[in-house]
């Protein structure tokens, strides 16, 4: 899933500064996950600015909602009333529900309250690590199922370089060297002759380098 | 701020200038380079050395421009965003001050997937905005981009920038002119002009926020060997408008590499007579480098200005 963090709220507030009444969006989907956007952060969001805007003497309005997936336009049509009356909608979506936003509500200024980080999962209780690079061509099955496009600080295909030891990556000690997890897990799995292939460089073209993706399933288009 | 660039003189010094471009080779050898340079050396005060142009492997632009400068051409280094992080960039900007290099030209730079390796990454770690802004501070901050300190020898370096009078949105074509030359361009050369017209308004705009006050803009004009060429650079080149009348000029023509030669002679002379706030003229021979004196001396350019 996307992976977000909550924005310093005076960031936010510095957003929204000049706006009187302001509609806070939540998203029912990975951000509720990752407890970064769901319909309680939407509340204390929402709650947070309106006390602090009332300490400063300039009161705000807020009205709140949490769409069951801001990245679909379907759950966002709900929204057409309520944007009415406001002069800005906060995002609490991932990036993605904010674009939908904005190019909905044409006339509306439109914010993110989100930092999207990554794809990845949690690890315990309040961790979430990155786990996939989102190249568009996956490399999983010649590396054990450990990513090193993302989980490799240097994206390295035939590692690992120079820098690790102790299992440890050379930018930090609390990271794990992709390739050492690669190694051990191939050594355990009696496949380390796999790794004795040399990987050519990628096609980038299958991830940003090649410019904005688009994926298309024609037999489930309609029409 | 006073560098050793020649063309930073003569452009100071109010003279209209001419500068020209040398593409380096798809290989290492430096002679092709060094002839086209010795053919162009009386006709120009400066030659563009073009950075892996459309994306695809050539010779350094800055080992080329130590073969352009032994040749007698003060070189100006086009540098992209596409293929350095900010590390490399100030690396090779030092590198290329050593090496006597005293401009540089910074762009964004194709897309790689124009290029002999579309499957490779591009970088664009800073943009040519900030490049600008790399640049100055490296010289007048006398600070890596980082903040860090340069204790001796920074480079120092004229710095130029681009500007597309034919790409969209128009208006903000100005707007982002003006903001390469807050960010602290020098000099800015156009995109190749075929569209007059549209020029001219660009330059009105121009006029009326000031900027030619500010920057020294040199007009791109790219002479075309026949209707074909113009005809691709109409249908295919992004950011680019060739007017019809002008493919068909050139399609009329008996001798059309002469006609191609005579429309960039009128361009310039008419760029130098009618349109105020233009100090010079960028021409972009494309793999026709030998017809530039030709130019500079039949649009009266010629002999050029001595500099010390």
């Amino acid at each position: 899933m996307i992976i977000a963090q909550q924005k310093p709220v005076k960031d936010i507030a510095a957003m929204i500064s000049d706006c009187n009444k302001v509609l806070f969006v939540g998203c029912a989907g990975c951000v509720t996950v990752c407890l970064a956007g769901g319909e309680k952060e939407t509340e204390i969001l929402a709650s947070s600015l309106r006390i602090m805007r009332k300490l400063e003497h300039k009161p705000i309005e807020t009205v709140t909602f949490t769409a069951t997936r801001q990245c679909d336009p379907e759950y966002i049509v709900a929204l057409d009333n309520m944007v009415q009356e406001v002069d800005a909608i906060v995002s609490l979506a991932c990036g993605v529900g904010v674009q939908y936003l904005a190019e909905r509500f044409k006339d509306k200024w439109v914010v993110p309250a989100l930092d999207t980080k990554f794809i990845g999962g949690a690890t315990e209780h309040g961790v979430w690590e990155e786990k996939c690079g989102l190249c568009g061509d996956c490399v999983l099955h010649l590396t054990g199922g450990i990513c090193p496009i993302i989980r490799c600080s240097k994206s390295i295909l035939n590692g690992p370089c120079g820098g690790s030891q102790y299992g440890k990556c050379e930018i930090s000690k609390d990271v794990d060297c992709a390739w050492q997890l690669i190694y051990d897990r191939m050594t355990a799995l009696g496949k380390l002759d796999k790794l004795m292939e040399i990987q050519p460089p990628k096609d980038w073209t299958k991830s940003r380098d090649g410019g904005p993706r688009r994926a298309v399933r024609e037999d489930v288009m309609i029409g | 701020m006073k560098t050793e660039s020649k063309l930073q003189q003569i452009l100071d010094n109010g003279q209209f200038g001419v500068t020209a471009e040398i593409g380096p080779p798809k290989h290492s050898s430096s002679e092709g380079m060094r002839h086209h340079a010795h053919m162009l050396k009386e006709h120009v005060d400066a030659t563009n050395i073009t950075d892996n142009q459309t994306a695809i492997v050539r010779l350094s632009s800055i080992a080329a421009g130590v073969h352009i400068l032994d040749s007698g051409i003060e070189p100006i280094v086009q540098m992209t965003c596409r293929d350095r992080n900010r590390i490399a960039m100030q690396s090779d900007l030092m590198g290329a001050y050593s090496l006597g290099m005293r401009n540089v030209l910074c762009l964004s730079g194709d897309h790689q997937k124009f290029g002999n390796h579309p499957t490779s990454k591009n970088v664009y770690d800073v943009d040519s905005m900030q490049l600008i802004q790399l640049l100055r501070r490296m010289r007048d901050e006398k600070k890596f981009f980082s903040g860090e300190e340069i204790k001796e020898h920074e480079p120092r370096f004229f710095i130029g920038a681009v500007a597309n009078p034919f790409a969209d949105p128009f208006e903000y074509r100005v707007a982002r002119l003006e903001k390469k030359v807050e960010a602290g361009a020098e000099f800015i050369q156009t995109q190749c002009i075929f569209d007059m017209e549209r020029f001219e308004r660009f330059m009105e705009m121009v006029r009326a926020r000031g900027i030619d006050e500010r920057v020294h803009i040199l007009a791109g004009v790219t002479p075309l060997k026949g209707w074909r060429a113009a005809k691709y650079i109409q249908n295919n080149v992004s950011g680019m408008i060739v007017p019809e009348e002008l493919v068909q000029r050139l399609k009329n023509a008996e001798d059309p590499k002469k006609e191609g030669v005579d429309i960039c002679i009128e361009q310039i002379k008419y760029i130098k007579e009618n349109i105020k706030g233009v100090h010079g003229v960028h021409i972009m021979a494309i793999a026709w480098e030998e017809v530039v004196p030709e130019i500079v001396e039949r649009s009266g350019l010629y002999p050029r200005p001595k500099v010390n």
